[in-house]
């Protein structure tokens, strides 16, 4: 499967991670698919990330979560996350095939983060739903 | 699964480097990663083992410039060859565009070929590919070892037990030598830009 996002629709992604995630404070976020390629990527310009690497190992990390979780009988666990002395890193599923990951620091809330998270991938999830202009449609 | 950005005009190719255990799939990374030092400004990434075996997979990402007004940027990863990583074998092959199937020449490992081959073909119709269609390279590895008397497998025995009915290009290679390593990696990228064309008209 390739499929295609067209200008309008990484446009409009971009404009809720900037808005809704890095304005509240996020350092960094990488929407990406499962097979760890990344749709968009932006950050708060303080620090810089290899996110090609990060999105294939986060890809990879979440892969064998969502196996590990199915072999307890579990559809999926509803939090991924991982915490660190300044910085920590969040994984939410996006439909069935995309990932956002965040990336924020020891001053923000975790409840406060996830509250956003969860905000912004209901509005992407309407931007992925809908068909690309340029192609007719996004999953070819 | 290719994806294309037509903000940035950039496409992401996903090239799996496949095959029996100890076989030089890391080491054809490695080469790469070395030889085109200049163009990859990031480190290869590896989750070994202690052993220094691959646990999860290798992954190194490069551009290689532009292919009809798009930036290529190709991911290049390799599975864990050992039997028993089978489940994140699996992981690795999601949204696969193309296959590097890297199979160890030594006359000892003529079924490990075989049944990693046909363990790609099982892996490949989870994710509901199919090995007669998907971009694959066969690359016959380690021929310099026929110099230190070590018995290989010849490049007819290897083709009639492999390729027969794929009849895919296949290339003689020393990994470590790095020969045909640069020419395996090129025939991939061509075969699935190729293919993600096709499917993108």
């Amino acid at each position: 499967m390739s499929y295609i996002f067209n200008k309008e629709q990484i446009n409009g992604i971009d404009k809720i991670l900037k808005e809704d995630l890095i304005e509240e404070g996020i350092h960094s976020v990488v929407l990406i698919d499962m097979a760890g390629n990344i749709i968009s990527d932006l950050d708060n310009g303080k620090k810089k990330h290899d996110v090609y690497s990060l999105a294939a190992l986060a890809a990879g990390n979440f892969g064998a979560v969502s196996t590990m979780a199915k072999m307890i009988g579990e559809e999926d666990f509803s939090l991924l996350f991982h915490k660190g002395e300044e910085e920590s890193i969040h994984f939410s599923k996006v439909m069935e095939d995309f990932l956002l990951i965040t990336i924020f620091g020891s001053d923000m809330s975790l409840g406060f983060m996830r509250l956003k998270v969860n905000e912004s991938i209901g509005k992407i999830t309407k931007i992925l739903e809908s068909p690309s202009t340029d192609v007719g449609y996004p999953y070819l | 699964m290719a994806f294309v950005n037509l903000k940035k005009k950039e496409v992401q190719l996903k090239i799996v480097y496949y095959g029996p255990g100890r076989g030089g799939k890391t080491t054809n990374l490695e080469y790469i990663h070395s030889k085109f030092s200049e163009r990859i400004q990031t480190d290869l990434v590896a989750i070994k083992t202690h052993g220094d075996r691959t646990l999860f997979f290798d992954f190194l990402p490069f551009d290689i410039g532009k292919i009809k007004e798009y930036d290529v940027k190709v991911q290049l990863y390799t599975v864990p060859g050992q039997v028993k990583y089978n489940a994140t074998r699996q992981l690795v092959l999601r949204g696969v565009d193309g296959v590097v199937f890297v199979a160890d020449s030594m006359e000892v490992q003529r079924d490990k070929n075989r049944f990693s081959l046909k363990n790609l073909q099982e892996n490949l119709a989870t994710h509901n590919k199919n090995i007669f269609k998907i971009p694959l390279v066969l690359q016959y590895n380690k021929r310099d070892l026929a110099r230190q008397g070590i018995p290989l497998l010849s490049i007819e025995k290897l083709d009639k037990g492999l390729n027969s009915q794929l009849k895919v290009p296949s290339f003689e290679a020393s990994a470590l030598m790095g020969t045909n390593v640069a020419t395996t990696l090129k025939k991939i990228i061509t075969l699935t830009m190729a293919s993600v064309e096709s499917h993108l008209k």
